[in-house]
């Protein structure tokens, strides 16, 4: 059993590397130096202010992740999350923007209305299928639709967003200072404060799912269905439940940027939260570590990146190298799953050779 | 008549498992020739040994003589054996004539479907051989007896001289049995052969020309229909002595346990599936429930586990009314549960065995408090199970789905008797499980009578019925028919019952 | 002579004129409404030669999207990568056609198509990854890539990394005498007949050989997946892989199969974006089409001329929303008709619950018509989606996807 662990540390290690490889070819063909390259964007990525900039980015990504891997805990695959992301970020700015509260109270409710929004964007894909049958993954992509649109709709400055003067981005009001959550300096940067409930995420997250009846019920109606409700589990409703939890959680992601940076909702909040999501799940393998981790790799990547147009490398490089690992990710998961099943099933195999079945009790009665 | 198929020493093996081993067997050609067999007894590896689908590990096999070793289906098909599944290989948003020639599709130029000759051709099969089939139908509007002669139109479209029937009856009523015989009959009138399983004694006297028995991966006999009987041929499956009843001294006692009085359920399209149940099991007592398959078993067992709802009539468990109970608070008031299908409803496949034995305790102690799981507490006495059970496994650790069929079971078993509920539902708890493994269960099914427990078994292997029950109920149709003695019943009056029939 | 009257009526034409189908009789019937609420409403441009061709152009990318997913589907496999094969066919199409003229930046799109529907195919089918991760992380390389080559190769040559050079336009077709026939009569202000020609102008006046060519990809799908050999194969491999395999198809090699074509159609569809709507690769032209070409697969009930139907009522929407959001209005008014017209129909023949159903939802679109001034933009792009889900919740039994549709199959091995 301990080449199963090795396999399990070794593939996404694997995956890293031909990623790496991968993108090496790309540069080489262009004619650039890789490993110029890639010294360039750690000496970036590492200076002290990007590092900053890089953890507020992480704790955005790991909510994403985490928004994820709930789903996939139950064999749910929730593209849904930039449409639950969306509109939820987006009421908790406009309810936020309009009511005044007193500091921490305005804040809770900012959280408050965004994990509801979100979390019933969520349900609506998990009502679908417990209902009617309907794939997550199709109605997802078609909600992500309708919720940009309803955005949209709504953020234009005769509804209920605003328009400042010479620019043509779109926002909607500056939420009161009662609803900020102040930030923590670190690295002479300011580190959103969100972070810390991501932690806290993270860990509630962890010990639900693994240490409790609920999370147990969770995870066995994404192993079996059909074993979950025999074992008196109510299926149906951990379906709408965990789609409901996973966009409470979707609904979150934009909450470290709204209540510590922006202050209000724009067209310019960033999206492909769904993408990401579900790679640094996939790469975390959903444990929340795991994910802390490749968020951090992800935010990396992506700020780094910055740098690369300077040494005259298209940033895009990046995006095709995060392209490249998810897919060299879930194929190296997929071998080592094909290997451990075969070796489990020989060494079962051998230890339970029936004896009873070898022996022959009567002779052949002949016509 | 000349020998068609001669099987000689065929072996195959699993990983863990002897399908088959030692196996021989002779088919003349032009016949009828019955394979029976109780569940695990090799009839299906035989099967697909001689359609093709496995290669044998050793042995061969004679077709009119020659030896052949096929690679595919295919290869089978050439040789004119073809295959009538149990689940019917069809996809149901295609038309009959397109299910038909789906594989040998005649063609023209560039690959176009030659429609109207695969159409005569197959209206002159079904003519000839009297198949009733339509070949424009989709087959989702066809019922269970259309779709099985699509599937013979099918491999004698083919061009099948041998025809391999697995349990061809298990699916069909009364009257679609009596066609199905009928058309067998027909096409051996025109020189084909047939090979059929089943494990029904009376239908295979009825039909075979002649009888070859299997019982634990290996031919024991092979008989002619009128030089035998039934009781000759259930010896012959079950092999040596029936398994004794345990200790029938104690009697049970008449404190009730579980008593469902009228209870109705409707189906969705408003189809009563029960229909005024009344019965009652008593502390130490095992009642049986006998009855062909699809007729409200299963919703019987779903009801008690709160599972469906039922429209009429009272459920109670030591007198608390549970028929408003969600299933896990019925489990959690004492209720143990063996599903029929283990691979689907009583296991996570992908989980290690020691998540397994939560599951359907994740709210007793001393798996859990109710919202915490105490995962050594787990560990500990999935441990229990595996020593006490004699589950073959290298550890607890391992995925549910590398264990042979048998040890799933036997954990299964062992998990939903810990605790020691007052009531446990046994569905089919030996289906398809080695011989071992069956005479453990069974023994562990007796001690937890002797010890109190009431005991819901449900079952279509009558030994296991006969063998265990303190009382039989016959269930068709949804309603109760019959409750009666095991010890005085003959299986004739129980086969009546069976089919409905008042005695 | 009587003998000449009934060789005459027995014509095949003739009675197919005389007994019109079902389809005709549909299309006259729209025509009348459409005119209809033409005169009512004043709003003109919806019976127009300049919105019929915007039509057809915002039907064909959602149509060769559709037929992307449709061969996909129907072998068994979900394509959620067909926005990432549409975007590879953008830009192929456009550099290609840069260098080369249009047609061969079609040849080279529909080439790069099949490339990237194998890949996904070996991904999915062979080693057996999820079909949604292959599918997303296509379509996010895809996006990467074509940012990353735009950056490299278009900035030298006018363009820039997110916008090609200008490229050739493909040929069009304006079919002499009618179509100046047709604009004449339109312009007459005629009930009907100056509303019929308008919309036919749009069809036959400056239409890009492309996409008469790409139209026919429709009745060419369904003749080969019903009519031939290979197509019916490729459908059961969908529908009963178990079977199929045992009957000697190679269910791997039809799904690989299956794919390559998916993905050659998604990227020809991408391709008609820049070469044919436009004439220049832009970053973000796709839209979101090869999530709507999903759709279309749906709301078409897996048949090619189903996804024909939605792409076109998804293309019309498109069309009014960019055109003249005012028609949107005016089109609500032909649904209310048309509506109440089945609702009529329904009750009359009988159908009291299809009848009811449909009154509901007639009443609640007449409530949006006589409420709300102007649909939003905004609601009007997400219509398909909306559609979509609906067509799913509402009209659910009557839809036949595949039995085994992004169920996995595993080939059965040498030995069990």
């Amino acid at each position: 059993m301990k080449s199963r662990n090795l396999l399990a540390v070794l593939a996404p290690l694997g995956a890293i590397a031909f990623s790496f490889a991968f993108i090496s070819v790309i540069l080489i063909a262009k004619g650039s130096n890789p490993i110029e390259v890639v010294k360039s964007m750690a000496e970036y990525g590492f200076a002290s202010r990007n590092l900053v900039a890089e953890l507020n980015i992480a704790s955005t990504y790991y909510i994403a992740g985490v928004a994820a891997a709930i789903g996939f805990k139950m064999n749910l695959f929730n593209i849904g999350i930039d449409g639950q992301y969306r509109l939820a970020v987006f009421f908790a700015a406009v309810i936020g923007g309009m009511v005044s509260l007193p500091p921490v109270l305005h804040v809770a409710l900012i959280i408050f209305v965004a994990m509801a929004v979100g979390g019933l964007w969520g349900a609506l894909a998990g009502y679908l299928k417990v209902k009617r049958g309907i794939s997550e993954v199709i109605s997802t992509i078609m909600l992500n639709a309708i919720a940009a649109g309803i955005v949209a709709y709504l953020l234009q400055p005769q509804q209920l967003g605003e328009q400042a003067t010479g620019s043509n981005n779109l926002n909607t009001p500056i939420i009161d200072s009662s609803g900020w959550l102040p930030t923590i300096p670190i690295l002479g940067g300011e580190v959103h404060g969100f972070i810390i409930f991501s932690l806290l995420i993270g860990l509630a997250y962890w010990v639900l799912l693994n240490k409790s009846v609920f999370g147990f019920n969770l995870r066995a109606t994404g192993f079996s269905f059909r074993a979950a409700r025999a074992g008196g589990v109510n299926a149906s409703r951990m379906i709408l439940i965990t789609m409901a939890l996973s966009g409470a959680m979707a609904g979150l992601i934009g909450m470290g940027t709204l209540l510590s940076q922006t202050h209000s909702y724009s067209i310019s909040f960033p999206s492909g939260f769904a993408f990401t999501g579900l790679a640094l799940a996939l790469l975390g393998r959903n444990h929340p570590v795991g994910i802390a981790l490749a968020a951090f790799f992800w935010a990396f990547l992506d700020r780094s990146s910055g740098v690369l147009d300077l040494n005259g490398v298209p940033r895009e490089i990046i995006t095709i190298m995060q392209g490249t690992l998810i897919l060299s990710i879930v194929v190296a998961y997929q071998l080592v799953k094909i290997v451990n099943k075969k070796q489990e099933q020989k060494f079962v195999g051998k230890a339970t050779l029936p004896e009873s079945n070898l022996v022959k009790t009567e002779g052949v009665v002949s016509k | 008549m000349s020998t068609i198929i001669d099987v000689q020493g065929i072996e195959k093996k699993y990983p863990g498992v002897i399908a088959n081993y030692d196996v021989n067997l002779k088919i003349e050609s032009g016949e009828i020739h019955a394979i029976i067999g109780e569940n695990g007894a090799g009839k299906s590896t035989l099967m697909k040994i001689l359609y093709g689908l496995v290669a044998p590990d050793s042995g061969r096999v004679l077709i009119n003589g020659k030896k052949v070793s096929f690679k595919s289906p295919q290869d089978a098909m050439e040789l004119g054996v073809g295959m009538v599944h149990q689940h019917f290989m069809l996809a149901d948003n295609a038309t009959v004539l397109e299910n038909v020639i789906l594989g040998s599709e005649p063609t023209s130029t560039g690959g176009v479907i030659q429609f109207e000759a695969a159409r005569i051709k197959l209206l002159e099969i079904a003519e000839k051989y009297g198949l009733n089939v339509r070949p424009d139908q989709l087959v989702s509007e066809l019922g269970i007896g259309e779709r099985q002669r699509v599937e013979i139109a099918k491999v004698l479209y083919k061009g099948a001289k041998i025809l391999i029937l697995d349990e061809p009856t298990a699916v069909l009523v009364p009257q679609e049995v009596k066609a199905l015989f009928e058309n067998l009959k027909e096409l051996t009138s025109h020189g084909l052969t047939i090979i059929f399983i089943s494990h029904k004694l009376d239908e295979v006297l009825a039909m075979a020309n002649s009888i070859t028995v299997m019982r634990s991966g290996t031919t024991v006999a092979s008989v002619e229909p009128k030089n035998t009987n039934k009781g000759e041929l259930a010896k012959l499956m079950v092999g040596g002595e029936l398994p004794k009843r345990g200790d029938t001294s104690t009697k049970p006692s008449d404190e009730p346990v579980l008593s469902l009085s009228h209870v109705s359920c409707l189906a969705p399209d408003q189809r009563e599936i029960l229909s005024d149940v009344s019965l009652t099991v008593h502390k130490g007592e095992i009642l049986g429930i006998a009855g062909v398959a699809g007729n409200g078993q299963s919703e019987l067992i779903e009801t008690i586990m709160g599972l469906i709802k039922i429209d009429s009539g009272t459920i109670t468990i030591l007198n608390v009314d549970i028929s408003a109970l969600t299933s896990r608070e019925i489990r959690d008031s004492g209720v143990g549960y063996i599903p029929q299908d283990r691979q689907r409803d009583g296991l996570l496949m992908m989980a290690p065995l020691w998540e397994n034995r939560i599951l359907g305790h994740q709210s007793t102690p001393p798996i859990s408090n109710g919202f915490w799981v105490n995962k050594s507490a787990a560990k500990i006495d999935s441990e229990r199970i595996v020593k006490e059970l004699d589950v073959r496994t290298p550890s607890i650790n391992v995925m549910a789905a590398a264990l042979s069929g048998g040890n799933q079971q036997k954990f299964i078993v062992g998990r939903e008797m810990s605790g020691d509920p007052n009531l446990l539902i046994a569905s089919q708890p030996t289906r398809g499980v080695d011989v071992g493994a069956q005479s453990l269960i069974w023994n562990k099914l007796i001690e937890a009578r002797l010890s109190g427990m009431a005991i819901l078994l449900i079952s279509s292997d009558l030994d296991e019925l006969f063998n265990l029950s303190d009382r039989l109920a016959v269930i068709s149709k949804g309603k109760i028919v019959a409750v009666l003695d095991p010890e005085t019943t003959t299986p004739e009056q129980l086969g009546l019952a069976m089919t409905g029939e008042k005695i | 002579m009587t003998d000449l009257l009934n060789s005459f009526l027995r014509n095949r034409w003739v009675r197919k004129i005389a007994s019109p189908s079902r389809f005709t009789l549909f299309v006259v019937a729209l025509l009348i409404i459409v005119s209809t609420v033409r005169r009512i409403t004043g709003a003109a441009d919806i019976t127009s030669a300049g919105l019929s061709g915007a039509t057809l152009r915002f039907t064909i990318p959602l149509l060769m999207a559709g037929l992307g997913g449709l061969w996909a589907e129907r072998s068994g496999v979900i394509n959620i990568g067909l926005e990432g094969m549409m975007i590879a066919g953008t830009w192929l199409g456009a550099w290609f056609a840069f260098i080369y003229g249009p047609w061969v930046g079609f040849l080279a799109a529909a080439i790069g198509g099949a490339v990237i529907g194998l890949f996904h195919g070996i991904l999915v089918v062979r080693i057996g990854i999820d079909q949604a991760v292959s599918g997303l992380a296509i379509n996010i390389l895809a996006l990467g890539a074509a940012r990353y080559l735009s950056g490299i190769l278009f900035p030298s040559r006018g363009g820039d990394i997110s916008l090609s050079p200008v490229v050739e336009q493909t040929p069009t077709l304006t079919v002499p005498g009618i179509s100046p026939l047709l604009g004449s009569i339109a312009d007459k202000n005629i009930f009907l007949l100056s509303d019929g020609a308008g919309i036919l102008s749009g069809f036959v006046t400056e239409i890009s050989y492309a996409t008469i060519l790409l139209l026919l990809a429709v009745p060419l799908s369904t003749w080969i997946l019903w009519k031939t050999k290979f197509g019916l194969r490729l459908r059961f491999c969908g529908e009963n892989p178990v079977a199929a395999e045992s009957l000697g198809v190679k269910v791997y090699r039809m799904r690989y199969m299956a794919l390559a074509i998916s993905g050659m159609f998604a990227s020809v569809g991408g391709a008609y974006l820049s070469l044919v709507a436009s004439q220049v690769y832009r970053e973000g032209q796709t839209g979101g089409r090869g999530f709507i070409g999903l759709a279309t697969v749906i709301f078409g009930n897996w048949r090619p001329s189903g996804v024909l139907a939605g792409s076109v009522l998804f293309g019309v929407t498109d069309a009014l929303r960019i055109r003249q959001p005012t028609s949107i209005h005016a089109a609500l008014l032909v649904v209310i008709i048309a509506g109440s017209i089945y609702v009529i129909w329904a009750f009359a023949t009988g159908r009291m619950k299809h009848g009811v159903r449909a009154l509901m939802a007639t009443s609640f679109i007449g409530l949006i018509y006589l409420t709300v001034p102007e649909i939003p933009r905004e609601f009007v792009s997400f219509f398909p989606n909306l559609a979509t889900i609906l067509v799913l919740v509402l009209l659910a039994q009557r839809l036949k996807p595949p039995a085994m549709l992004a169920v996995p199959y595993r080939e059965r091995e040498e030995t069990e």
